[in-house]
């Protein structure tokens, strides 16, 4: 009895620390950040090494390499996807053989990817210090996520669909198109925004493949600083650059939350439509 | 059965399309040999271990102090993750009221989604300055210790969560039934029912301590020596690269591929291993 007690005690308080830490953590990056935040910290460039002005630039750059990220990765994972769920057996070597390579993709550490988007991307490809090798780098990273969320969004649809279209002499095709994808969407849709909240996380892997330069980008063949490679920048590398840091983290994780949140209610609601349905 | 000839065509597009996906991780693995080969070619591994000193541009690749920073902070992190993940997942699913266990699991999802960049800023302004009134100077492995553990909790509480969820309710009611108290029916009935589960879940934890970058880069200190005790600041494989990656050529980028090499088998090692746990539990 005794004992029962006792461990009911430690879990409320193993529970309790977590919950304290983390308001800890957010307390202390709203209370830091908010201050500077302003529509002029959104939208001006930054100055003297990001002490002082905003993180616009940064901010046009992270969404660059967002966007390059997300259009390449998409047809990608929705063709490999669909062909898992739709054009061969579960259990066919080749569907095997992907989805374990899929799995160990997941695995690798983001700074290898950094170095494998380096070596393949910046060096041999030759596309340099780029807000495109970033993105495309990105885009191998997120590929396993997106592949695996849009699996589950098709499998989920009602057989139903698939019997009804064969029986009236469609093609796979058009059933695909016509039936199984538009009723997939809220989950295909949730999925991607998972992978853009991964994306825009990232660090690691794109500190040497979109690079340092703050400045404004004139095309996807120039370097820009994504916001997490700026919060990075300024603690470490600009003495009495807390206070940017601050707001820009602020700034992240509200974009994240706002990302996240849209991905929770899409999922609701389609697991809601999949239920009337039913 | 027969297929359309648009049929034929969207599956040979597909597949083209899967065949690349899948041979991505192939593309980075050869990529990852082909730029450390200069360094492999003629430098036996043994080396990495006896050499004098890290001093990769004189030709000295001692990768054991990072190596072991690598591992002592991961196995901290770990050591410290597992009980309170666990702790949080029977929390959610056996001790809290349901609003209060939605609430609950709502927050550590959040916390899974911080990007590393902001544990270790936070980490850098917060945590190390307090460590630092300690013992100085702050930055250390302990620093990196507490910040891991922050990350990867998400992870073992998640995996341990969905174990404990796929827990057949027979088992729990039998063992309501039997009259267990309710921290009975947890270590004899709920726990070993979802060890494998916990187990794959602690390990893909393990496997993203080893491999984060920028929280450790930021709270370790970044100085390359072997620890001597948890306040001394250390440099692990991981910071390692991102540090020199910047100004390095020729053979010391070359030992830098090797470094992210032995991390990325690390990695999948763990990775595999996890994944034989959770076979195990399908078995089940």
């Amino acid at each position: 009895m005794f004992k029962n007690a006792l461990t009911t005690l430690l879990i409320w308080l193993t529970a309790a620390l977590v919950s304290g830490v983390f308001v800890w953590l957010l307390a202390d990056i709203i209370i830091h950040g908010l201050p500077k935040l302003s529509w002029s910290f959104l939208v001006e460039a930054p100055e003297n090494a990001g002490r002082s002005g905003g993180i616009g630039p940064i901010i046009v750059s992270t969404v660059l390499i967002l966007g390059v990220a997300m259009v390449t990765a998409t047809p990608l994972s929705l063709a490999t996807a669909v062909l898992l769920s739709e054009f061969i057996r579960h259990d066919s070597v080749f569907g095997r053989l992907v989805r374990r390579s899929l799995d160990v993709l997941a695995g690798v550490p983001s700074i290898v990817f950094g170095l494998f988007g380096n070596a393949f991307f910046c060096i041999y490809l030759g596309l340099g210090f780029s807000i495109l090798s970033g993105g495309l780098t990105l885009s191998c990273m997120v590929l396993p996520i997106l592949i695996r969320t849009a699996e589950e969004g098709l499998q989920a649809t009602p057989n139903d669909y698939r019997l009804s279209a064969s029986a009236l002499g469609m093609s796979r095709s058009a059933t695909l198109v016509h039936l199984l994808l538009p009723a997939a969407t809220p989950a295909l849709v949730a999925g991607l925004m998972l992978g853009v909240g991964r994306a825009v996380a990232e660090t690691a892997a794109l500190i040497f493949t979109s690079g340092y330069v703050d400045r404004m980008p004139d095309s996807l063949f120039d370097s820009g600083r994504a916001l997490s490679v700026h919060i990075y920048d300024l603690s470490m590398n600009v003495a009495g650059g807390d206070a940017s840091a601050y707001s820009s983290a602020l700034v992240l994780i509200l974009l994240l939350l706002i990302i996240n949140s849209i991905a929770l209610s899409l999922a609701k609601q389609w697991l809601h439509r999949s239920v009337v349905t039913a | 059965m027969s297929l359309f000839r648009t049929d034929r065509q969207l599956a040979l597009l597909l597949q083209s399309g899967a065949l690349l996906a899948a041979a991505l991780v192939l593309l980075i693995l050869l990529f990852l040999v082909k730029e450390s080969w200069p360094v492999l070619q003629h430098v036996p591994l043994i080396r990495f271990v006896t050499d004098a000193s890290w001093h990769p541009v004189d030709g000295l690749y001692k990768l054991t102090p990072m190596l072991s920073a690598t591992l002592y902070s991961t196995l901290g992190a770990v050591l410290l993750a597992t009980p309170l993940g666990i702790a949080s997942a029977l929390f959610s699913r056996y001790y809290a009221p349901s609003f209060i266990a939605g609430c609950y699991r709502r927050l550590i999802e959040l916390l899974a989604g911080i990007p590393s960049v902001v544990y270790g800023f936070w980490g850098l302004t917060t945590l190390a300055p307090l460590i630092g009134r300690l013992h100085p100077p702050g930055v250390s492995l302990l620093t990196c210790i507490l910040v891991l553990t922050l990350m990867i909790l998400p992870t073992v509480a998640l995996t341990a969560d969905a174990a404990l969820a796929a827990v057949p309710v027979a088992y729990v009611r039998g063992a309501a039934a039997l009259g267990l108290s309710r921290w009975g029916l947890i270590s004899g009935v709920a726990l070993p029912a979802a060890r494998s589960g916990i187990t794959a879940g602690t390990l893909l934890a393990a496997g993203r301590a080893i491999g984060e970058t920028m929280a450790v880069l930021m709270v370790a200190g970044n100085v390359v020596q072997q620890p001597q005790s948890l306040f001394d600041p250390v440099r692990t494989l991981t910071a390692n690269i991102a540090l020199e990656m910047a100004y390095a050529t020729g053979e010391h980028r070359a030992a830098l591929f090797v470094s992210g090499l032995a991390l990325m088998v690390m990695v999948l090692v763990l990775v595999g291993t996890a994944e034989l746990f959770s076979k195990e539990r399908h078995h089940v």
